[in-house]
């Protein structure tokens, strides 16, 4: 009965390679096709069309004022929530890490009944002159909230992950609780914070759901490159205006994770990053 | 000298620790690993908080749960140096040893014979030089105290005794009032001039090594100061001596007197061995194969019955001892000690 186990390990060899080959076809098409559909000449003339320029500079801005946001605002809080202990404290870092499984049209609603005119605290910031109707204030404030958790996560585990001793080190060589954060602690885990701001910029350049619903989607003002990809696709012959800026999302998220695999931050913001979905590949 | 008095309570996960110490000189805190060794310098350094008692550098105190006092490490004068050395990663020997006092750094270098690895990480240093650069770096912080974690257990057995030679050194020339923790009860005795037991946060036995290995206070610091222990039970003779009979049935005798159930210390280098039973003054004598023979450096422990002899490597060569061979052990009743039995 040996040809019998033969075909059954034959069958099963098959099927292992066809589960490979399957899944990277899967991933791997969809992003060659962004850049075989039309002709690459084509693809460039449309990187001057006004639409495109309005969107990178909106996306431009809007990501790099969130990132400044994220960064003063979401480190001390990263290192509050990893050097204290206390109650509730597991309660604060599941509010904070929230937002990265929350559906981003879920997020968008939530905005809006908290900062916009009639939410929570719609008349606290019409009192303080702060507008956030259909504005960039509002693109900012979506991005921040959906893109902020995947910093915040990841700087939690980078102060973690500082051994306790050299801080202690530190404190008994004479140096207080500020020398000790920036010339020990901040040195130590600013490889695990870039990773987690990169990771967060990436996350922040192609948010879309949030932005939408809370910011709306008007050109020059709230409109960016993922949402001209929405609005040019839905327009007449718009077809090659979304694959151009397609094209320019792809090739700007392929830098970042290229120059995070370079600086060898990848591998060490594994956990981090990947705990929501996927086990441990080693 | 200056002294530091520590007397607190501190609570630990599983006990509560309760010292009281004066460091005038080096004191070596001993004891088993999770005694609460640790948790004293943690407190002298103001890195864990008792909750009661005082710590003070002759009137300077740093707490004082009276007073409401809690200086933080940085407001202490203390030089720790970890176990493991915690050496900064990210920087250099040059600026790990200018971390704590800038201006001192060059001179502590020169003087640590480390200036040739001013500019290395502390990854590229062998353990030795690691622990010089530890030793610098909380010296240059220009100390009233030094506590010294576990000094040489990060060290290998060829670089440990010369480290511990450039350490004892280092001690008499710096002259500071010295805590430093062990589990080594030679460490202890090579580097301390007071020796301090501790077992599950209490302090079994203060005094001096010799004292402590003349008068163990119990089992314990017995078998810590490398005592064999024999227990047994205790019978009373009639001319004021007691015959002991252990549990594996030999019987020995000891000046002490005693009833009941009894541990008996006696000490490996009070013991001789012979190929033959001797005739000597030695009220013990017991007779069997050779169980094992273990050499550290020129000493050889050699375990006969229930205890352990250690003799010179020279001995060992001379009597033509091995392993197997029927070997006498004796030792006299004036060389056992009754002590109390420690808990078990």
């Amino acid at each position: 009965m040996s040809w019998r186990r033969a075909l059954t390990r034959g069958v099963l060899a098959a099927l292992y390679f066809l589960a490979i080959v399957v899944t990277m076809a899967f991933l791997v098409l969809p992003v060659v096709a962004i850049f075989a559909h039309v002709p690459l000449g084509r693809l460039l003339r449309q990187l001057s069309n006004p639409i495109v320029t309005d969107a990178l500079i909106v996306s431009f801005k809007t990501v790099a004022i969130s990132q400044v946001v994220i960064l003063l605002f979401g480190t001390p809080t990263a290192y509050f929530l990893a050097s204290r202990r206390f109650r509730g404290r597991p309660l604060l870092v599941t509010f904070v890490e929230l937002p990265i499984v929350l559906p981003p049209a879920v997020a968008g609603i939530g905005l809006i009944v908290a900062f916009g005119r009639f939410g929570l605290l719609g008349s606290t910031f019409d009192f303080l002159g702060i507008d956030v109707s259909f504005n960039q204030t509002a693109v900012v404030l979506a991005i921040t909230f959906v893109s902020g958790p995947f910093y915040v996560r990841q700087a939690i585990a980078s102060f973690d992950a500082v051994d306790r001793r050299l801080i202690a080190a530190s404190r008994t060589l004479g140096a207080g609780p500020t020398r000790t954060f920036f010339k020990v602690t901040l040195p130590l885990a600013r490889g695990g914070l870039t990773a987690g701001e990169a990771i967060s910029l990436a996350r922040g350049l192609g948010e879309f759901g949030a932005t939408i619903m809370f910011a709306g989607s008007l050109q020059g003002v709230t409109q960016t490159l993922p949402l001209a990809v929405y609005e040019t696709f839905e327009a007449q012959n718009g077809l090659d205006v979304a694959l151009a800026i397609s094209a320019v999302l792809v090739i700007v998220s392929l830098a970042i994770l290229l120059a995070l695999k370079g600086s060898g931050l990848w591998e060490r913001s594994r956990p981090a990053v990947t705990a929501i979905a996927q086990p441990e590949a080693n | 000298m200056a002294t530091l008095s520590t007397a607190f309570t501190l609570p630990l996960r599983s006990f509560v620790l309760d010292v009281s110490i004066d460091v005038g000189g080096t004191v070596a805190l001993v004891g088993p690993s999770g005694a609460g060794k640790t948790s004293v310098l943690g407190a002298v350094a103001g890195l864990v908080q008792p909750s009661s008692g005082r710590i003070a550098l002759d009137a300077d105190a740093w707490f004082d749960s009276a007073q409401g006092l809690f200086l933080q490490p940085d407001e202490r004068r203390v030089g720790l140096v970890f176990q493991e050395y915690a050496l900064f990663p990210h920087m250099n020997v040059r600026e790990n040893v200018a971390y704590g006092g800038k201006n001192r750094a060059d001179e502590y270098l020169e003087r640590f014979r480390i200036s040739h690895l001013a500019g290395a990480r502390p990854t590229e240093l062998s353990g030795g030089e690691r622990q010089r650069v530890a030793l610098a770096r909380a010296l240059a912080r220009d100390p009233g105290v030094l506590l010294l974690d576990e000094p040489l257990s990060a060290l290998d057995a060829n670089t440990r005794a010369a480290v511990r030679g450039e350490l004892q050194e280092l001690l008499r020339e710096f002259d500071l009032p010295t805590l430093l923790v062990t589990h080594d009860f030679e460490d202890a005795a090579a580097l301390a001039e007071r020796v301090s037991v501790i077992v599950d946060g209490r302090l079994r036995q203060s005094g001096t090594a010799s004292e402590l290995v003349a008068m163990p206070a119990d089992a314990f610091v017995a078998s810590f100061t490398g005592a064999n222990l024999l227990h047994g039970v205790a019978e009373p003779s009639a001319n004021g001596s007691t015959r002991v009979h252990l549990d594996d049935g030999t019987v020995v005798t000891t000046a002490d007197a005693a009833g009941g159930a009894v541990t008996l210390a006696v000490y490996p280098w009070d013991i001789t061995v012979g190929m033959a039973p001797p005739s000597d003054s030695a009220m013990n004598v017991i007779g069997g194969p050779v169980r094992s023979v273990a050499e550290f450096g020129n000493r050889v422990r050699v375990a006969i019955g229930p205890v352990t002899a250690e003799i010179t490597g020279e001995s060992l060569t001379r009597i033509g001892l091995r392993p197997g061979a029927v070997a006498y052990a004796s030792f006299k009743a004036t060389g056992t000690r009754v002590v109390a039995e420690a808990d078990r």
